[in-house]
């Protein structure tokens, strides 16, 4: 019997489609397997796993699980499963992303698996015989490295950490459609609940104007809203804005909401957690504007100010108006 | 309703952090604790199934920093028994953490059952190990579902919409007991003024129970932690408000983002 060494990645796909975070996983995966001299492997599991897996050529193998019990299988199951890949592919390690799809399944398979499971990764490099994992904490502002001494473990990848490009493939993947024991789902998926409709699509603007928390009032949105008139642009928001029932889900940016790339993103009162990042880095241009000099938001941003949001937002109204003409 | 909510403290991410001398952990000496957003979700999320189907709200936490004030705070706004873990557990991470309330919610003198639902937060800002929720699920072998914003008992089972990406969302059930990650309640968390903690402080009372945790308290180390160093890190406009809103306003127009008449 050889030794486990194959590097395993959790396809994600959803009504057909597979995400970003896949591909994504797939580059920094084919880096790792070739350092390592292991095979790179792909799960795609849940029901029409086999109709998704064209795009995956870049991995050596593909490896389908068909779940004709349910639609979007529970992280129980999809643990359950990676758990019987793992045993009888050899696998070392196994990548999955950190998104909304797959929470759970990490810390599931761990349980089950003994394996460790390390979240919130950024980067991950095989040292010697070691895996190293660096990992974003406290929301963004510190960095963490984490080493698993034997090589083996399961990594929880950030969307938007690497390229998806170098994860695509024209090549045709080796597909292997795989069979393991089924168990009766403990959870049920009944159906969609599609986004709410709203008049604005804030992924189809050229200006958006964000705001977070700095933005402290339910009142003081207007002022945002002013800018984004003054703009012809639109209004949207972090997730701590949105639970508030300051703004609709509709206007949500990050992981659970929308990704925008607009020409301009102005971050008004945003810190910059990887949960927001996720969904705007893409934007032209962004400008941030916040009171804390540590924010992440500095980071991914080409202009900054350091300073109250409510202080800058009616000056800059009034001066874009006045420059307008 | 038997609702049990799991919380923690986190460090407030709105303050500066600095590495400790270790290398390891952060600075404690500035550091500032709080619910995770999450946390305040969940306590929110079971006061109001709580108000909507009856029961009692349980609280169970770790012991940590400044934690007091969080847990009386729970009491303040609704909860009815407060649990604190106490023991040598500063180096607990996600995983055995799962094990100790594990063992405290089989034999807390509430069953697990069929109208029980155990909230905790979806996910923690420094949770490196993973997800509570889904070690705690696994090792009570219960139904578990994450990022939940909203949740529905009826007979025995529970219906929860889960966020998906892009305000797409999906409806499940399972059979209850049930662990939920709660990633927003369906509410705002509710405010509570200090006054009615301070007297939440005089008139209730924590329990504290002793556990020891069993096998390491961390599956691996961590090596060093350290801020980002930033290759692209934003130019930084400094001056007045006045003065760097007339700057933004000539950058803006240099890339034709104001657009004359409009």
């Amino acid at each position: 019997m050889t030794m486990a060494n194959g590097v395993l990645i959790l396809a994600e796909h959803l009504r057909g489609e597979v995400a970003d975070i896949t591909y994504e996983m797939l580059g920094a995966g084919r880096k790792l397997a070739d350092a390592l001299q292991a095979p790179l492997h792909v799960a795609v599991i849940g029901r029409g796993a086999g109709s998704v897996s064209s795009g995956l050529g870049l991995a050596d193998a593909v490896f389908v699980v068909e779940t004709p019990e349910s639609e979007v299988p529970s992280a129980a199951t999809i643990a359950r499963l990676l758990g019987g890949l793992i045993e009888q592919k050899q696998e070392a390690i196994v990548l999955l992303g950190w998104t909304n799809l797959s929470m759970g399944v990490g810390s599931i398979l761990s349980a089950r698996s003994g394996l460790p499971f390390v979240n919130f990764c950024r980067s991950v490099r095989a040292e010697g015989g070691a895996l190293v994992v660096t990992s974003q904490l406290f929301g963004g502002k510190i960095l963490s490295d984490v080493r698993l001494a034997d090589g083996r473990g399961i990594v929880g990848v950030s969307a938007g950490a690497h390229p998806a490009d170098a994860g695509r493939s024209d090549r045709a993947p080796t597909v292997e459609t795989v069979t393991l024991a089924a168990q009766a789902p403990v959870v049920d998926f009944k159906r969609f609940i599609e986004p709410e409709a709203d008049d604005v699509d804030i992924t189809k603007q050229d200006v958006l104007v964000a705001v977070g928390r700095g933005i402290q009032t339910r009142d003081n949105i207007e002022l945002a809203e002013d800018l984004a008139a003054t703009m012809g642009g639109a209004v949207c928001g972090s997730r701590p804005v949105v639970d508030q029932g300051w703004m609709a889900l509709s206007r949500q940016v990050g992981k659970s909401g929308m990704s925008v790339k607009p020409r301009l993103y102005l971050a008004l009162g945003i810190s910059g957690a990887p949960e927001h990042v996720e969904g705007m880095q893409g934007s032209q241009t962004i400008i941030a504007v916040n009171t804390d000099a540590a924010a992440p938001i500095f980071d991914v941003a080409k202009y900054g100010a350091r300073m109250d949001v409510l202080e800058l937002l009616p000056l800059l109204t009034e001066k874009i108006k006045a420059r307008r003409g | 309703m038997n609702l049990f909510v799991l919380l923690k403290t986190v460090p407030d991410t709105v303050e500066e952090l600095t590495v400790a001398a270790d290398g390891v952990s952060l600075d404690a000496e500035w550091l500032r604790f709080k619910l995770s957003d999450s946390d305040e979700h969940a306590l929110e999320q079971a006061l109001l199934l709580k108000e909507k189907h009856g029961g009692t709200v349980t609280v169970v936490a770790m012991d940590a920093p400044e934690l007091d004030e969080s847990l009386f705070m729970a009491f303040a706004k609704g909860a009815d028994r407060v649990v604190k873990l106490a023991g040598d557990l500063a180096a607990v991470q996600s995983f055995s953490a799962a094990r100790l309330f594990a063992e405290f919610l089989k034999g807390s003198g509430q069953p697990l059952s069929a109208d029980t639902l155990i909230l905790v937060r979806s996910q923690a800002t420094d949770d490196l190990e993973g997800e509570i929720g889904p070690f705690l699920a696994d090792l009570l072998g219960l139904p578990y579902v994450g990022v939940v914003t909203s949740v529905q008992p009826e007979g025995g089972s529970v219906t929860v919409s889960k966020e998906f990406a892009g305000g797409l969302r999906g409806e499940l059930s399972c059979a209850m007991p049930a662990v939920l990650g709660i990633q927003s309640a369906e509410k705002p968390p509710r405010y509570v003024p200090i006054a009615k903690v301070r007297a939440a402080m005089k008139s209730s009372k924590l329990e504290t129970i002793d556990v020891t945790p069993a096998g390491a308290p961390a599956r691996f180390p961590v090596e060093k932690l350290y801020k980002p160093e930033s290759a692209g890190r934003a130019e930084m406009l400094e001056g007045t408000p006045e003065e760097v809103a007339d700057r933004l306003v000539d950058l803006l127009a240099n890339q034709s983002l104001i657009q004359r008449g409009r």
